[in-house]
C-alpha cells in the first residue's frame, strides 16, 4: 500500500465510511502532491466535508488507506496528532476564539511546542512577533490587530482563519467553503489569499462556488455519493456526461 | 522562566489584590489582638472566625473560577476536595489530642475506641506529623482530581455530562465517609480538637494566625491563578472553553490542558478546606454534601466567573448575605439563595464584577477615551 503512496503527500485508497447504514464515503481514491493546489466539488452530501474529517482525525473510516506525506497513516492519530503533524483545517463556518484578540488568534496557532507547561512558562519572542506581523500583513488585518475576533466581519473572520492555518506552517491546508457569504470583492481578496499560500505548501478547497473555482485555476476533482466521479481541469470535467448529469445539470 | 512566570502575574489589578490581602493579614489579627475591646477598630473574636471563614471560601470560589470561568469545566463536585482537604487537617488534629481524648486512648481517636477498634487504620499513620498531613491536604485532592480527570477528559466527556458526575462524585464520597467502617468518624466527623502545631486551636493568637494564613493562602493562589491566565498556557485555557474542536485542529492536547488546570484547582480547593477545618473546629460528610458544591458555583456567579476578583467578591458577598439572612429569617435562606441564583443569571450575568467593568468600558467609551478592549467571557450556560 505505501509503495503507490511514497512521494505522495496525501494519499487515499479505498476509504468507506458508513453512518447507521448511510454510505458517506464509498471506495473513495485521490492522491495529492507536494505542493499541489485541488479543488474539489461536488453536490451536497458528496462526502466533502466527511472526506476532511477522515483526513483530520475526526472521524475514522470503516476501512482503506489514508497515509500523509508518503508514509504516515493518519487512521492512527487523533485530531491533535494530525495537527501537529501539518495538516491544518479551516472549517466552513469561520471558527476563530472569539474571546481573544486577532492577535492572540494568530499566537495560539502559531507552530511552537504546545505542552503545558511549554505554554505556561512561554515568553514571546521577537520571531513570534515577526511571524505574526507577517500573517497580520498577508491576511490584511494588521489595522484590527488588537480588536477581538468576536467583533470582526464575517469576511475578516474567514482570513484570520487562514491566517491561524498559515500560522500553524502546515504542510497541507484543508479549506472548507471558504467564500461562503463572502461579498464578490472578498472573494476575489481570498483567491488572491489560497494561490499565494499554495505557492509554498498544498492546499485542498472544498467550495460551491464555480467562478471562485475558476479563478483559483486549479485540477478539480468530483465527488459524487462518497466517490470520485471526474478528475482534471474546470473545463474538462464540466463537459463531462456524468458530472454534469449528477452536478452540474442541476 | 519562573521569574517570567511572576511577572506577568503581577499585573496593576493583581498588586491591588494581593496588597490588600496582606494587609488584611496584618492589619485584622493586630487589631484583634492588640487593640482595647472597646476601641472602635476592634475586630472581635467572633469576627475573626467568621471573615476567616470567609476566606476559606473565597479560596475555594477562586479554584472553581480557574476551571469553571476560564476552562469552561462546570465542576458541581468541587466541594469533594474542599471536604477532602479539610479531611486530612482533621486527621492531623485528631492525632494531636492524644490521650486528652474522652477515652484517654495515646494512639486512638475516641471514635476508634468506641468502635473496639484494636489498633489504627493505615491510612491514619503519619497523620501525627504536620509535614505529611500538608502533604496530603495537596496530595489527596490531586490525586482524586487526577484520576478523575484522567477518565472524564480522555473520553471527552464535556458539558452537563461533567458537571453531573461530578455531582455523582461527590454525592458518592458523601455516603462513603457517612459509614462508620470507612474509619473517618462516619456521621459524627472529626471534632474536638485541641491543638495545632502544639499551639491551643482555641485561643485568641491560634485564631488570628489561622486568619492571616487564609488571608496569605489566598493572596498566594490569587498569584498562582493571576500567572497561570496570563500565561500563554490561559489563553490557551480559553480558547478550550470558547471552542474545543477548534483548539484540537490547531494542535493542542485538550485533555491535557483540561487535566492539568482541573488538578491545580483542587489542590487549591484543598488548601482551603485544610484552613477551614481549624478554623470551624469540625469537619463531617456534610461538607461533600451536593448542595454545598453548587453554592460555590453561585457565589463564583455572583461574584463573575472569568474574573479572579470576582469569586472573592461574590463569596464574601453571598456568605455575608447568608450570616445576616440566616439570623433574621433561618428558614428562607434556600429560597433567597435559589432567587440570588436566577436573579443573577438573568440580570448579571457576568456577576458583580463583570457588570462593573462592562459599566466603565461604556463609560470609558462614552466619555471618548479608548481602551484596549478586556477580554471577557463569553457568558453560556452550563457550557
Amino acid at each position: 500500500m505505501t509503495k503507490s503512496a511514497a512521494g505522495s503527500l496525501l494519499y487515499l485508497d479505498g476509504v468507506h465510511v458508513s453512518f447507521d447504514g448511510f454510505k458517506a464515503i464509498n471506495n473513495l481514491s485521490l492522491i495529492l502532491q507536494p505542493g499541489e493546489m485541488r479543488a474539489i466539488i461536488g453536490p451536497n452530501g458528496a462526502g466533502k466535508t466527511t472526506m476532511m474529517d477522515i483526513v483530520t482525525g475526526k472521524t475514522r473510516p470503516d476501512s482503506g488507506d489514508v497515509i500523509f506525506d508518503g508514509g504516515i497513516d493518519l487512521t492512527r492519530h487523533d485530531e491533535t496528532d494530525i495537527a501537529q503533524l501539518g495538516i491544518g483545517r479551516k472549517f466552513q463556518k469561520p471558527t476563530v476564539f472569539e474571546s481573544h484578540t486577532v492577535w492572540d488568534n494568530l499566537e495560539l496557532a502559531l507552530n511552537r511546542n504546545r505542552g503545558v507547561f511549554a505554554t505556561l512558562f512561554h515568553v514571546t519572542t521577537q520571531r513570534d512577533r515577526d511571524q505574526i506581523n507577517d500573517i497580520l500583513e498577508t491576511t490584511r488585518l494588521v489595522a484590527r490587530k488588537d480588536e477581538l475576533a468576536a467583533n470582526l466581519s464575517h469576511g475578516q473572520k474567514q482570513w484570520l482563519e487562514i491566517g491561524m492555518l498559515l500560522a500553524q506552517e502546515p504542510k497541507l491546508l484543508l479549506v472548507d467553503e471558504p467564500v461562503a457569504g463572502m461579498t464578490d470583492a472578498e472573494t476575489e481578496e481570498t483567491a488572491r489569499l489560497l494561490r499565494e499560500i499554495a505557492k509554498s505548501r498544498s492546499v485542498v478547497v472544498v467550495e460551491h462556488d464555480m467562478s471562485f473555482v475558476r479563478d483559483l485555476d486549479v485540477k478539480v476533482t468530483v465527488l459524487a455519493e462518497g466517490a470520485v466521479l471526474a478528475e482534471g481541469s474546470l473545463d474538462h470535467v464540466s463537459s463531462n456526461q456524468k458530472v454534469i448529469e449528477n452536478y452540474l445539470g442541476r | 522562566m519562573i521569574t517570567s512566570f511572576l511577572f506577568k502575574a503581577l499585573d496593576r489589578r493583581a498588586i491591588w489584590v494581593v496588597s490588600a490581602l496582606i494587609a488584611l493579614a496584618i492589619l485584622v489579627p493586630a487589631s484583634n489582638l492588640m487593640l482595647p475591646f472597646d476601641s472602635a477598630f476592634h475586630v472581635s473574636n467572633f469576627t475573626i472566625s467568621l471573615i476567616g471563614k470567609y476566606l476559606t471560601y473565597a479560596l475555594l470560589a477562586l479554584a472553581l473560577d480557574l476551571v469553571w470561568g476560564y476552562c469552561g469545566i462546570l465542576s458541581l463536585g468541587h466541594g469533594a476536595f474542599f471536604a477532602l482537604g479539610g479531611y486530612a487537617m482533621g486527621m492531623y488534629l485528631m492525632r494531636q489530642i492524644g490521650s486528652r481524648g474522652v477515652y484517654g486512648d495515646p494512639i486512638l481517636p475516641d471514635f476508634m475506641v468506641f468502635l473496639n477498634w484494636k489498633e489504627l487504620p493505615w491510612f491514619w499513620l503519619g497523620f501525627d506529623q504536620f509535614w505529611f498531613a500538608a502533604l496530603m491536604i495537596v496530595l489527596v485532592p490531586g490525586a482524586l482530581a487526577f484520576v478523575f480527570g484522567w477518565f472524564a477528559f480522555r473520553s471527552r466527556v464535556t458539558g452537563v455530562y461533567l458537571s453531573i458526575i461530578t455531582q455523582a462524585m461527590t454525592y458518592a464520597l458523601l455516603l462513603a465517609f457517612f459509614r462508620n467502617e470507612m474509619g473517618f468518624g462516619g456521621n459524627n466527623g472529626l471534632t474536638d480538637f485541641k491543638d495545632i502545631l502544639g499551639y491551643d486551636i482555641q485561643s485568641d493568637t491560634t485564631r488570628a494566625v489561622l486568619f492571616a494564613a487564609s488571608a496569605l493562602a489566598l493572596a498566594a493562589s490569587f498569584l498562582i491563578c493571576s500567572g497561570i491566565v496570563r500565561s500563554k498556557f490561559g489563553k490557551v485555557l480559553v480558547a478550550v472553553r470558547d471552542a474545543e474542536s477548534r483548539s484540537r485542529f490547531i494542535g493542542y492536547r485538550v485533555e491535557n490542558v483540561k487535566l492539568f488546570v482541573f488538578v491545580v484547582s483542587a489542590m487549591m480547593a484543598g488548601i482551603a478546606g485544610a484552613l477551614y477545618v481549624p478554623q470551624v473546629g469540625i469537619i463531617n460528610p456534610g461538607e461533600f454534601a451536593p448542595a454545598n458544591s453548587i453554592e460555590v458555583v453561585i457565589w463564583t456567579a455572583v461574584g463573575g466567573r472569568g474574573t479572579l476578583i470576582g469569586p472573592i467578591i461574590g463569596a464574601v458577598l453571598v456568605n455575608a448575605g447568608k450570616s445576616v439572612f440566616t439570623a433574621a429569617f433561618p428558614e428562607f435562606w434556600l429560597f433567597a439563595l435559589g432567587a440570588l441564583f436566577v436573579a443573577t443569571t438573568l440580570f448579571l450575568p457576568k456577576g458583580v464584577v463583570g457588570s462593573f467593568s462592562s459599566a466603565m468600558t461604556w463609560l470609558r467609551l462614552r466619555t471618548g477615551k479608548s481602551d484596549a478592549p478586556v477580554a471577557e467571557p463569553t457568558v453560556r450556560a452550563a457550557e
